[in-house]
C-alpha cells in the first residue's frame, strides 16, 4: 500500500473509533444516568486563607471560578425550590462568596450579590441576613469608602431584619461617604424619625431601579411588584371582609358570582391571589414569581 | 554585540521551529471560547473575567515557556556537543549567555505582544457589542489601556524567570534546573511572609535571617498588579518603573553570575 491510502485508512479508523466512542458514551449516559449534581455541591477547600496560598498569584482568576460556582449554586437551589427532600438550602452560597471575595477583595458584585441573595428568605434564598451583613462588612474592610456597601447593610437591616434604628445608622454612614447620592440623608432621617413605611420602601427600591447592574434592577423590579401586591392585598382584604363568607366559606368564585368582583384577582406577576376559605386571608400563591413575599416592614401608624 | 544578536536570533528561530508559538493558537481559542460561554454564566462579569483570564493565561503560558525553554538553553548545547563548535567561533562565553538570554527574551516578548493584541481585540469586540447601560456598570473600560501596566510587569517577571532558569542551567541538569526555578518562583511569590515573620516569632536571629532571605529572594508578588488594573484601581507609574528597575537589576545580577559560572566550566 502506498503512503496516501495508508494515511486515509488510518484517519478513517481514528474517526470511526472516535465516533464510536462518542455514540457509546451518549448511549451509556441514556441507559445509566449519572448523578453529577451531587458532585458539584462539594467544596473541598473551605478556608479562604488556604485557597489564597495554593493559587500562586492567580487569585483573581480563581475568584472568578468561585463566583461562577456561587451563581450556579444559588440558581440551582433556587430553581430546585428546596428539592424533593428540602435538603437544598444554599449551604455553600456563603462559603463560595467568602472565598471569592477573599481571593479578590475588590470583587464588587460578589459583595452586593451576597447582600441581596443571602438575605432572601427561604426558599428564594438561604434567609441569612446576618451573613449578608458579615459579607458586606468584609467589603467595607477592603473598600472603606464604597457607600454602596453601607447602603446595602442598611437595606438588610431595614428590609430583612426590621431593625430600623440600625438601618438609620447605616444609611447615615452611607450618606457620609464620598460620592454618596444626595437622597441618602433623607432616607436616613426617615428611618430614624418615622421607623418606616411602605412609601419609604418603594422609594428605596426605585433608587435601586436606577442601578447600573442589571441584576440589581431586576431584583428592584420584583420587589416593587411585591410592594404593589401588598397594596392590592390590603384592598382585596377589605373587600373580602366587607362581603363576608358565602355558605360559611370564602371563595373567589362566590365573590365573582355575587358581583363583588369582576373576576378572580391576579397579582402583578399575573398569578391569581389565594383566598383561604376559612379565615378569608388573601395571599400570594406559592406558584407566583413574587413568592415568597417579604415580611412587611412595620407600617406607619 | 553582533555575536550576541546572532545567538539571540538563532534562539528565536529555534523556538519558532520548536512550535513554541503554537501556544498563541490555544490562547486565542481560550479567549474567544471563554468570551462566548462566560456571558451565560457570570451575571454580567464577563469582561472582568476575560481580563482575568487573558492576564493569567499570558502569565502562565509565558512562565512555562520561560522555564521549560530556559532550562535547556545551555544544557541542550552541551548535550548535543554543539557547544564545542560554538565556542570555537569568535564568541565569548559571556556573549553566548547574553545571546541565549536575549533570544528567549525576544521569544517571550513576541509571545506576550501577540497575546496582548489578541486580548485587546476580544475586549474591544465585547466593548463594541455591549449596551451603554452595561458599559456604565463596568469598573473600567473593556479595552482599558491600564491593562498594559500589568502586561509590562508580567513581561519583566517572565524575563526574570528566564534569567533564573538560564542561571541554573549553566551548572545543573534540566530536571534539577526546572525544579529549582519553580521552587524559587514559588518562594518568591510568598516572599512577603518572610518580611512579616517578626509578627509570629520573637527570636532576633530568626527575624534577621528571614529579612535577609526576603531581600535576596526575587519578590515575584511585586510584579502582580493584575487585580488592581482589572478593577480600574490606580497603579502609580512610579511603582511600575521601580518594579521594572528592580527586575532589571536582578536580571543583570543573575546573568553576570551565570556568565561567571559558565566561564569556569571545563568542556574538555
Amino acid at each position: 500500500m502506498t503512503a496516501a491510502p495508508t494515511s486515509a485508512v488510518a484517519v478513517a479508523v481514528a474517526l470511526g473509533a472516535l465516533g464510536g466512542a462518542i455514540g457509546l458514551q451518549a448511549a451509556k449516559d441514556h441507559a445509566y444516568p449519572r448523578a453529577d449534581t451531587a458532585r458539584t455541591r462539594v467544596l473541598y477547600v473551605r478556608s479562604p486563607a488556604a485557597m489564597k496560598r495554593v493559587t500562586f498569584g492567580f487569585e483573581a482568576l480563581t475568584a472568578d471560578v468561585y463566583w461562577i460556582r456561587a451563581i450556579q449554586h444559588y440558581g440551582g437551589d433556587r430553581l430546585d425550590k428546596g428539592g424533593a427532600t428540602g435538603a437544598r438550602r444554599y449551604e455553600l452560597l456563603y462559603p463560595l462568596l467568602d472565598i471569592a471575595t477573599s481571593l479578590d477583595p475588590y470583587f464588587n458584585i460578589a459583595y452586593r450579590f451576597g447582600a441581596i441573595f443571602l438575605g432572601e428568605p427561604y426558599p428564594g434564598g438561604p434567609g441569612r441576613p446576618d451573613l449578608a451583613v458579615t459579607l458586606l462588612r468584609k467589603g467595607i474592610a477592603a473598600m472603606p469608602h464604597k457607600w454602596e456597601y453601607y447602603h446595602d447593610i442598611a437595606f438588610v437591616y431595614y428590609w430583612r431584619l426590621h431593625d430600623y434604628k440600625a438601618a438609620g445608622e447605616w444609611f447615615q454612614r452611607a450618606a457620609s461617604q464620598p460620592n454618596a447620592p444626595n437622597w441618602l440623608p433623607a432616607v436616613a432621617a426617615s428611618m430614624v424619625s418615622r421607623s418606616n413605611d411602605r412609601a419609604t420602601a418603594r422609594f428605596m427600591w426605585q433608587q435601586l431601579l436606577q442601578s447600573e447592574q442589571a441584576w440589581v434592577r431586576r431584583n428592584a423590579e420584583r420587589s416593587l411588584l411585591q410592594l404593589e401586591a401588598l397594596d392590592q392585598i390590603d384592598q382585596l382584604q377589605a373587600i373580602v371582609a366587607r362581603a363576608g363568607p358565602s355558605a360559611g366559606a370564602y371563595s373567589w368564585a362566590a365573590l365573582v358570582g355575587r358581583g363583588v368582583l369582576r373576576g378572580v384577582p391576579a397579582d402583578p406577576a399575573g398569578t391569581p391571589y389565594t383566598l383561604d376559605p376559612f379565615s378569608g386571608h388573601v395571599g400570594v400563591s406559592s406558584t407566583s414569581s413574587l413568592f415568597p413575599m417579604p415580611a412587611e416592614p412595620a407600617r406607619q401608624q | 554585540m553582533r555575536a550576541i544578536s546572532i545567538v539571540a536570533v538563532n534562539v528565536f528561530r529555534e523556538s519558532v521551529r520548536d512550535r513554541v508559538l503554537y501556544n498563541l493558537v490555544i490562547f486565542a481559542l481560550l479567549l474567544i471560547g471563554a468570551s462566548y460561554v462566560l456571558g451565560q454564566l457570570t451575571a454580567g462579569q464577563d469582561v472582568k473575567i476575560i481580563k482575568d483570564l487573558g492576564l493569567a493565561a499570558t502569565s502562565l503560558f509565558g512562565l512555562f515557556i520561560a522555564i521549560f525553554i530556559g532550562i535547556g538553553l545551555v544544557s541542550k548545547e552541551v548535550e548535543r556537543r554543539s557547544i564545542y563548535a560554538l565556542l570555537a567561533k569568535p564568541v565569548t562565553r559571556g556573549q553566548f549567555i547574553g545571546g541565549k538570554y536575549a533570544g528567549l527574551a525576544l521569544t517571550l516578548t513576541v509571545n506576550v505582544a501577540a497575546m496582548t493584541i489578541g486580548l485587546y481585540l476580544v475586549l474591544g469586540y465585547m466593548g463594541w457589542t455591549e449596551t451603554a447601560a452595561m458599559k456604565a456598570s463596568w469598573e473600567a473600560p473593556a479595552a482599558d489601556p491600564a491593562l498594559l501596566k500589568a502586561i509590562v510587569l508580567i513581561t519583566i517577571e517572565l524575563m526574570l524567570v528566564t534569567a533564573i532558569a538560564l542561571f541554573f542551567s549553566t551548572f545543573s541538569t534540566p530536571i534539577l534546573s526546572a525544579a529549582l526555578t519553580f521552587g524559587l518562583y514559588i518562594a518568591g511569590r510568598f516572599n512577603a511572609d518572610l518580611k512579616n515573620l517578626d509578627q509570629v516569632v520573637t527570636s532576633r536571629t530568626t527575624i534577621w535571617i528571614a529579612r535577609a532571605v526576603y531581600h535576596v529572594l526575587p519578590d515575584f508578588s511585586a510584579f502582580d498588579v493584575k487585580t488592581e488594573v482589572v478593577h480600574g484601581l490606580p497603579v502609580a507609574p512610579g511603582y511600575v518603573a521601580a518594579t521594572a528597575a528592580y527586575g532589571a537589576l536582578y536580571i543583570v545580577a543573575l546573568l553576570v553570575c551565570a556568565t561567571l559560572i559558565f566561564s569556569r566550566r571545563d568542556f574538555k
